[in-house]
């Protein structure tokens, strides 16, 4: 027989201006099972909360029911409160007498009788339920970041810093990301490689952190603290313990005239390559597609020279699986192309670029050397037009979101080339101007009034080249729509910031939720950015949204802090609101008939088979079997279930058909 | 109106409608995250599934469908909800008292 | 192929070498072409402007009648025709409460059932054939020019790519031409100007004819007849405007297609522009 307590609270005026809480009090004492049933001021309080403990001890309760504000605001107040008295938390409930009685009621009697019936419910699924326990799980405290660009490297050197093992996967040759293709950075007109090659090499000898480049996950099992990652290790084609970096086989490498993706095909590298000479690992690999070996069956030229006899034309790429506690997705973001504008040329004029291809123009370490020459012909361009927005806030063409970042880069690129080309003209087509930021505005100021940079507010229509030059045609609309024409050597273009390619497919492999954009989804907009909406994997930097450094870096250094939170600890509990398969002694084993049609519903992918087997090892039947480590609780499963096998802890079948059968 | 708590529309097993309606309820609201906006991913992409063939059975079967409201309400539309809850009950208590259902049960499900 | 036919004004005046040009390639293509009776203006450059209701009914009668006549599909190769022709199908199946009052107008039921191409959507559909068909290639250097009535606006007119569109440069390819890559396909030519403000027309159509010209066009290509009369007709206040005399001529697309099918270059009505089409009669022979 149940020895139940009810206490209703009065929330000051919340409930007792309209319920009255004092006959309520009175007729829940004729609830059958209950045993204590009082009224206060404030059950939240501590007085409150003493006065509940109290009376589970003096009257030996062994249920609860708190008739009070909604369970979100204080069911883990009270529970907490019913556990430290002694009895089980899971055998605490509230009934929601704020928000679903005296806040949308009138007073009166009508009123007040609702406010017992709620009661009542409640009291019928206490009587129900079941001692929980909270589940536990190991935690492996080794974690994966995922991109090695600027967030990825800023992640890795915090968890690691924080005494952790990280395992740092990059897809291409080196870590550095974007960043390292940059030529200065705004808004301080700082070197981009000056300020990010020591954390990459920082990275690299770190002791806490593994690097992978040159490689990309497969698969990803298991859930918080208990991932196992299947890393596919491409092949550079060279023994990396034996390669020392010296470059010989870079030089003496025949196939000289391939398009560099480092410099966004503005320059050239040979078929056995590092993207840029301050890459991390500075270990070349062998672009197969292109090495005359591979195409052809001779060369070998790069295995002749290498002085360690490093060469492996004949290696494979190799899987390699890990135990892995937490991820953290910094995959980075790609630019729209130029050939995304059929007004612009669709990408056919070679002197319209995109911003990253400026940047290569202008940084020291690309293409020209920093020397401003335009891509068709080696001549400095005299008159360069930027154009922010270039498939930005477009709906009929682009994306409809703000790329965040172009506003910035385009007053930059245009200091830059006005610091470069002294005599040169830039002007900037613009729609608005989003310099928000520490120093942001300032700086978009001093490319107008320190750098003359003419900024034209107003679209570009079209633009075509006509003897060696590229007709802009825009308006200026903050003078009446006034048609622009502007006879210009370069355009850049600042196109749209985009989620990287295949984002997609990688959220489906780690089942994190994406936006139509393929930018992967927060937990919650504001108060949970960094977190995704599985457990244990976390964001940072521009695979959640358009970025800039400092928030990319920001963002990254609170996923960590996640991260080292979570492996602050050597196990994690988690409420035991799990569904559970039903078991069940030989010969029967469960009423779970294995047709698995839970599993297809199940978003978390929770439900596993279990293979019941005879002493002889023959498999007798295979059922499902819930993993508790994985169950967030949503309780599809069940409904699902044909046989009635599956039921959730805290909202199982019998407590809910007994609130029902109690209405 | 009573509120009976279910962590996720995919937690609703449709005999709970039917139970709710055969101890006098009359009407019902099934309500939760708008489609693909779940808490839990895609538990409600079940519960609409299900729904369309709940719905058809009990049209065949006679059911005035006119007392089960199924609705998506976010967290974060308090109005929504509230004017959902006065539209439904409204319409409700014109209807009056469902007694048919107990003909329509014929001998029960009790 | 059967396929409703509606010339509207132009082609009847102006540019009766278009619909001369029109019916010949599509007889010599094995078309039929069924002319919508008792047809009517379509309402373009001026009924738009003024009266909407009056903008809808001329176009819906044209299609009412077409349904009568039995036509699933009509042909209209004036730009103009057919862009106000789907313009007015669109508005009535947005607003079907404008239908009642539109009927009323025309005397006759309107469904909203026939389809409405224009003269590069039919002979794309014929473009291998064409290209087999093929026994003169107009080896020539050419500019397709667009205009603004065809691909525009995109939403209503839904066809080829609005900023620069192809269908016409990869037909003029399939016989034996080689599209000039230029910049003007889609610029305004003066439009309706062509008769009360020459002066713009001839500062619009000369910029189009000079960059033809730099851009080494032996001829404009055209598919409108607005367009051709610009270009054509204003030559000459054109060429004082620019100064120069630019003999570059102006042909449609039909002529063009005609004269690569080998057909007769009167039949095509390449005597009536006002520019002489001096390759024409050697254009058989040059292959």
């Amino acid at each position: 027989m149940s020895r139940i307590g009810v206490f209703t609270c009065h929330c000051g005026e919340n409930i007792g201006a309209t319920v009255d809480c004092v006959k309520v009090a009175e007729m829940c004492k004729d609830i059958p099972g209950v045993v204590h049933s009082v009224e206060y001021k404030y059950m939240c309080s501590d007085p409150g909360q003493r006065q509940m403990q109290e009376a589970i001890k003096e009257h030996k309760l062994d249920g609860v029911v708190v008739a009070a504000c909604s369970p979100r605001m204080h069911e883990p107040t009270f529970r907490r409160a019913a556990g430290d008295a002694g009895i089980n938390p899971y055998m605490c409930e509230m009934a929601n007498l704020r928000e679903h009685c005296s806040w949308v009621h009138e007073k009166g009697e009508a009123t007040t009788q609702k406010a017992a019936d709620l009661i009542r419910v409640l009291v019928e699924k206490v009587k129900h339920n079941e001692p929980l326990h909270p589940i536990k799980v190991p935690v492996t405290r080794t974690a994966m970041v995922i991109g090695g660009g600027v967030g990825g490297i800023q992640v890795a050197l915090d968890i690691a810093n924080g005494g952790h093992k990280v395992v740092l996967v990059e897809k291409s040759p080196s870590i550095g990301g974007h960043m390292s293709q940059l030529s200065e950075t705004f808004p301080t007109l700082d070197c981009s490689q000056c300020i990010l090659t020591p954390r990459m090499v920082e990275a690299a000898q770190h002791p806490n952190i593994t690097l992978m480049t040159y490689s990309e996950v497969e698969k990803v099992d298991g859930f918080i603290g208990n991932f196992k990652v299947t890393v596919r290790k491409k092949a550079r084609k060279l023994d990396e313990h034996l390669c020392t970096g010296c470059g010989l086989c870079i030089q003496k490498c025949p196939n000289k005239k391939i398009s560099d993706e480092f410099n966004e095909g503005l320059g050239t590298r040979t078929a056995i390559y590092v993207p840029f000479p301050q890459a991390v690992p500075n270990k070349p690999v062998i672009d197969t597609l292109n090495c005359t070996y591979y195409k052809t069956g001779k060369c070998k030229v790069c295995e002749k020279m290498c002085p360690t006899n490093a060469i492996r034309f004949d290696q494979e790429d190799e899987l390699v699986t890990l135990d892995i506690g937490a991820i953290v997705l910094a995959t980075g973001f790609k630019l729209m192309k130029t050939d995304a504008f059929p007004e612009y040329g669709y990408g056919k004029h070679k002197d319209i670029i995109d911003g990253m291809q400026f940047e290569r123009l202008a940084s020291a370490s690309g293409p020209t050397s920093g020397v401003m020459k335009r891509p068709s012909d080696g001549r400095s361009p005299e008159t360069v037009v930027f154009i922010a927005c270039s498939g930005s806030r477009d709906r009929a063409k682009g994306v409809p979101y703000c790329s965040k970042i172009c506003c910035m880069y385009t007053a930059k690129h245009a200091m830059l080339y006005k610091h470069k080309v002294h005599s040169g003209k830039a002007y900037v087509f613009y729609m608005d101007i989003r310099a928000a930021g520490k120093d942001y505005d300032e700086f978009v100021r001093r490319a107008i009034e320190e750098d003359e940079v003419k900024y034209i507010r107003g679209r570009v229509s079209k633009i075509y080249e006509e003897d060696g030059k590229l007709i802009v045609m825009g308006a200026d609309t903050l003078m009446g729509g006034e048609p622009v024409v502007i006879k210009a050597d370069m355009v850049v273009l600042a196109t749209a910031v985009q989620s990287n390619d295949r984002s997609e497919e990688l959220a489906q492999t780690l089942h994190v939720s994406y936006d139509s954009y393929g930018f992967f989804a927060e937990a919650h907009p504001k108060l949970r950015p960094v977190e995704t909406n599985t457990a244990g994997i976390f964001l940072a930097g521009a695979c959640q949204a358009p970025r800039d450094i400092p928030e990319t870096v920001a963002q990254a250094s609170g996923a960590a802090a996640k991260v080292v939170g979570l492996f602050s600890n050597e196990e994690l509990t988690r409420e035991p609101i799990v569904a559970v398969v039903n078991r069940q002694a030989a010969p029967v084993y469960s009423t779970c008939v294995g047709c698995f049609i839970c599993q297809g519903a199940c978003p978390y992918q929770a439900i596993e088979q279990e293979e019941i087997m005879a002493r002889s090892g023959e498999v007798i039947m295979t059922l499902a079997r819930i993993n508790p480590g994985l169950c967030q609780g949503c309780g599809t499963c069940v409904a699902t279930c044909r046989t009635k096998a599956i039921d959730l802890q805290g909202f199982s079948n019998e407590q809910l058909y007994a609130e029902l059968m109690t209405l | 109106m009573r509120v009976l708590r279910v962590p996720c529309t995919g937690r609703i097993d449709y005999m709970m409608v039917l139970k709710a309606l055969h101890k006098g309820a009359d009407g019902v609201i099934v309500s939760g995250c708008h489609p693909n906006d779940c808490h839990y991913t895609s538990g409600n992409y079940h519960a609409r599934r299900r729904w369309m063939v709940f719905k058809k059975m009990m049209e065949v079967m006679g059911v005035d469908m006119r007392r089960i409201t199924f609705s998506w309400v976010s967290a974060a539309e308090g109005a929504r909800w509230a004017q959902l809850v006065n539209e439904v009950t409204d319409q409700v208590r014109a209807l009056g008292p469902y007694t048919e259902f107990r003909q329509v049960i014929g001998a029960g499900i009790e | 192929m059967r396929i409703g036919y509606y010339p509207g004004c132009s082609l009847l005046g102006s540019s009766r070498e278009f619909d001369e040009s029109a019916r010949a390639v599509l007889k010599a293509l094995g078309v039929e072409l069924v002319e919508v009776p008792d047809w009517n203006c379509c309402g373009a450059s001026s009924a738009h402007i003024l009266n909407h209701e009056l903008s809808i009914a001329l176009p819906a009668r044209i299609l009412a009648l077409a349904e009568q006549a039995g036509i699933s599909e009509i042909l209209a190769p004036c730009a103009a025709c057919s862009n106000r022709l789907l313009s007015a199908q669109q508005e009535l199946e947005k607003h079907p409460e404008l239908l009642p009052g539109i009927e009323k107008a025309i005397g006759m039921p309107y469904k909203g059932s026939v389809k409405i191409v224009n003269i590069l959507e039919v002979l794309d559909r014929l473009k291998v054939l064409i290209s087999v068909l093929t026994t003169a290639p107009f080896r020539k250097k050419v500019a397709s020019y667009y205009g603004c009535l065809l691909v525009r606006p995109p939403r209503v007119v839904n066809f080829d790519r609005p900023e620069d569109p192809q269908s016409m440069d990869l037909l003029l390819k399939a016989v034996g031409a080689t599209p000039v890559e230029w910049p003007f396909k889609t610029e305004c030519c003066g439009a309706a100007f062509s008769v009360t403000r020459t002066d713009i027309v001839a500062k619009l159509s000369g910029k189009l004819v000079q960059d033809a010209v730099k851009r080494g066009a032996d001829a404009i290509v055209v598919a409108c007849p607005m367009c051709h009369s610009n270009l054509d007709l204003r030559r000459a206040e054109i060429n004082e405007y620019l100064q120069k005399e630019y003999a570059v001529p102006a042909m449609f697309i039909t002529q063009v297609v005609g004269l690569a099918l080998g057909l007769d270059p009167k039949a095509l009505g390449l005597h009536r522009h006002l520019v002489p089409v001096a390759f024409a009669e050697t254009a058989g022979v040059q292959s």
